[in-house]
């Protein structure tokens, strides 16, 4: 034990030295190092928060972690197709602790008109508590007041759909849906307030007004369309979801997000294979810089490394000693990268504008507004690959310098 | 007298074989990274406007003025129908069609539902979209019939109808009055792209401006270029012909679907920053390469230097033995980027997940990477640009050079 530690000393001594022997090849290696790991991570914080940011504004408008429908509604969203509101077993298991929240809501689609134009949309009853934590809406209301109760008589519409429509705050409009008979049903409304959605196509289709209002509308008391869970963090909703799956009645439809949502279950599993791609094209960049380096440092030494072995080190020593050298290196790239990726990233977190784009990035489900998310997780990945995979690429190097021939090394020019 | 450079250098490069060849291994790495990767980025983006413009909105559009803004029925053009055959036969270009859009809410037995209802010109309507040829149950309109009427495959289920029904829409016309009209529906069609699929409809131009009580107006004269790259020289004809005003407007496909090319926008940022670090790092590996070379050859060029040669000449040297390395990066990453993005072409490429995300930008399932002489020569070309650059400190080392002190060095 003794013996090793003083081994490790001396070794750890003598590759430091030799790192800062061609102290230029050095500072232009952890100059390399330093950007590629920087770049690693800053990309990989930029991209984890748009995909957050597109499962947050994808999950906000399903909306909920878990939805419970009848079997037909996601194909078919029809008024026909509505639910009674959880009663027995089901209440109780939602009403447990765990779950964030849940609330009933009704969607059906709907016809609104203005004096002036009138427009195809989907019209929702909701439960107006609740909405903050399903939606989001109430923050995004812009004029006016979101919904007060579940019998509120108003409605509240999205920016764009007032514009087209010509009406504003305080105006009357018209809401046209069928009851289950197929019997037409219309009242007029309020408009209570008016919301600029995040994401600006939503703003034309959704109308929100109080369930029980839209109950009475729709000539359904007691039923809903669908009953929507909200759990902590969507990414691990696993046994919530078993929870109230086994107290779901067998005549109902239970759905975590993913299964509702393709493209967003895409993201998120593409994720986590992108950032490794990318960490690894990165390391593969760099690797042969890496191996240069030690190529390099091992040619301009092979008669003192002949000399050491003729004077008895052992071949196993030399091996460790490059190998401890090129892990200095890494380790202080590593120290340098990580240290300006958190610099350059830290200020970002208050988010960045690419408003630029903001259609563009609507397209693809996020908003105009970049939030990058710097994690733990994705620090370390880019870590020890850089760290694994470097010691693997200077095994090679090291084991040839540690088979050199003494004689023939110490003869060499 | 260049002759000589070049032979010293090529000699010079290959002193160091291992590590030369480590160098032009970090090229070869990121040229044919580069090379695949813009080739299937250019692939896609094609794809993508293609896809996206020939489902509904052209290349380019004559609107009025204030339609964009404000999708409005009274914003509309006068004569529509005769406003398209003028343009049709002045340009010489048969892929040109009337639209006139309204709302209407449609009702069948069962269901009722608000949809974008547009008249076509169902001769002409097949040239500039592809949403005719979609048509996967029943046929697409016959131009001389009216109270036909072609839906979306989502909205034909949401009414529960198929080929053969009846739907009655109620909506308000050009001059605010009420308009409705009885039609059977002929054929369902299925573009992919959810928003046609849900909320629209077609029917004839005639019938819908009897309807609508248009008066002869429409909303949109759709224009389809030939190719995408026509489409700036087709602006400019068409604004000779019939000059914007404040009541027209000629509308590009940028400004039709300004979320597309912002998406392409963001797309190549990212892109773009990815192959930087990658140009960059290629940089770092041909300054460490090229600085090592010059420092260890101190003596030697301390010798040349008093022989008499001047140290723009070897500073040339080190820079033609950092070309040479490029070229063959260049050359052997061009070759073996081109092979992969070759075969790739011809078998399709996909990974997963790749499917739910096609569906979003209108892509087919499976990507194929699009070879030009821009998308073969555009990242190598950088990095070699960046390779030169980065030569430039080993190279002006030697203005420094006393060449006493550079032979007297170890």
């Amino acid at each position: 034990m003794q013996g090793f530690r003083l081994h490790f000393v001396m070794l750890l001594r003598l590759s430091w030295r030799n790192l800062w022997r061609n102290h230029r090849r050095t500072y232009i290696m952890l100059g390399a190092i330093s950007v590629g790991v920087w770049a690693m991570i800053f990309m990989t914080a930029l991209m984890r928060g748009m995909v957050d940011d597109m499962l947050n504004q994808g999950i906000h408008n399903l909306p909920g972690h878990i939805q419970i429908q009848h079997p037909a509604f996601l194909d078919d969203p029809s008024v026909v197709n509505s639910i009674a509101e959880p009663e027995g077993e089901l209440l109780a298991a939602l009403n447990q602790p765990g779950v964030k929240r849940w609330a009933t809501r009704i969607k059906v689609p709907a016809v609104i008109a203005s004096e002036r134009e009138s427009r195809g949309i989907n019209l929702l009853g909701v439960e107006a508590e609740a909405e903050a934590d399903i939606t989001g809406l109430p923050a995004q209301v812009s004029e006016g007041r979101f919904l007060e109760s579940n019998q509120d008589q108003g409605v509240v519409i999205g920016a764009k759909l007032a514009q087209r429509l010509e009406t504003r705050l305080g105006k009357r409009v018209v809401v046209m849906s069928q009851d289950p008979d197929n019997n037409i049903s219309e009242r007029g409304f309020r408009v209570v307030g008016i919301y600029r959605a995040e994401m600006p196509g939503l703003e034309e289709y959704n109308v929100y007004a109080a369930r029980d209002t839209l109950q009475k509308l729709l000539r359904i008391e007691g039923r809903v369309s669908q009953i929507v869970i909200v759990d902590q963090d969507y990414r691990d909703i696993e046994s919530l979801y078993r929870r109230i799956e086994k107290v779901t009645p067998s005549t109902l439809e239970i759905k975590p997000w993913y299964e509702i949502d393709n493209y967003l279950a895409a993201m998120f599993n593409m994720m986590d294979g992108f950032v490794l791609v990318w960490v690894i094209i990165i390391f593969l960049a760099l690797s042969f810089g890496l191996v240069n380096t030690l190529v390099m440092a091992v040619f301009e030494r092979v008669r003192e490394i002949g000399l050491i072995q003729a004077l008895g080190m052992r071949p196993r020593l030399i091996v460790y000693q490059i190998l401890l050298e090129s892990l200095l290196l890494l380790l202080i790239g590593l120290a340098i990268g990580n240290g300006l990726a958190i610099i350059t990233v830290k200020p970002l977190e208050s988010g960045l504008d690419i408003s630029m784009v903001a259609e563009g990035m609507a397209m693809m489900g996020a908003s105009s507004m970049l939030y990058p998310n710097l994690t733990l997780h994705d620090m370390l990945l880019a870590n020890s690959v850089v760290i694994i995979l470097g010691i693997l690429t200077s095994i090679l190097p090291a084991w040839r310098a540690a088979h050199l021939d003494p004689v023939r090394a110490l003869n060499s020019t | 007298m260049a002759d000589v450079s070049l032979v010293l250098a090529w000699r010079n490069l290959w002193r160091h074989g291992r590590r030369t060849w480590l160098t032009i291994g970090a090229m070869i790495f990121s040229n044919t990274l580069l090379v695949f990767s813009i080739s299937l980025q250019f692939g896609s983006y094609d794809m993508m406007i293609d896809n996206t413009l020939q489902a509904y909105s052209g290349h380019i559009q004559l609107q009025h003025a204030r339609y964009l803004d404000e999708p409005k029925m009274r914003y509309a053009l006068p004569d529509i129908d005769a406003s398209a055959q003028t343009l049709r036969k002045e340009l010489g270009l048969s892929s040109i069609s009337a639209r006139a859009v309204g709302f209407a809410l449609a009702s069948s037995h069962e269901r009722s539902y608000g949809l974008q209802i547009l008249g076509v010109d169902a001769e002409h309507e097949p040239l500039v979209s592809t949403l005719p040829g979609l048509v996967k149950q029943g046929r697409y309109l016959d131009p001389a019939a009216v109270e036909e009427i072609v839906i979306g495959s989502v909205l034909a289920r949401n009414l529960k109808v198929g080929p053969g029904d009846e739907l009655t829409f109620l909506g308000s016309g050009f001059d605010d009055s009420f308009a409705a009209g009885v039609v059977t529906v002929v054929g369902v069609f299925e573009s992919g792209v959810a928003d046609l699929d849900r909320s629209m409809a077609q029917v004839n131009l005639g019938y819908f401006q009897e309807i609508f009580a248009m008066q002869g107006h429409g909303h949109s004269i759709v224009i389809r270029a030939a190719h995408i790259d026509d489409v700036d020289q087709l602006m400019a004809d068409i604004s000779t012909l019939k000059p914007a005003s404040d009541k027209l407007a000629i509308r590009h496909w940028d400004e039709l679907q300004p979320g597309l090319r912002q998406a392409i926008q963001a797309d190549m940022t990212s892109a773009w920053f990815m192959y930087l670090v990658l140009i960059v790092l290629v940089a770092f590996s041909v300054l460490n390469t090229q600085l090592m070379s010059v420092l260890e050859r101190t003596r030697e060029f301390g010798t040349m230097m008093a022989l008499g040669l001047q140290p723009s000449r070897l500073a040339r040297l080190v820079m033609l033995e950092t070309a040479l390395m490029t070229s063959v990066g260049l050359a052997l990453g061009i070759t073996l980027g081109c092979l992969i993005t070759w075969y790739l072409s011809h078998v399709g490429f996909s990974y997963p997940g790749m499917e739910e995300m096609a569906v979003k930008f209108n892509l087919p399932d499976r990507m194929y990477p699009a070879i030009s002489p821009v998308s073969l020569t555009l990242g190598p070309g950088i990095v070699a640009i960046g390779s030169l650059l980065a030569s430039i400190y080993p190279a002006t080392r030697l203005y420094l050079l006393l060449p006493i002190e550079a032979m007297r060095a170890a």
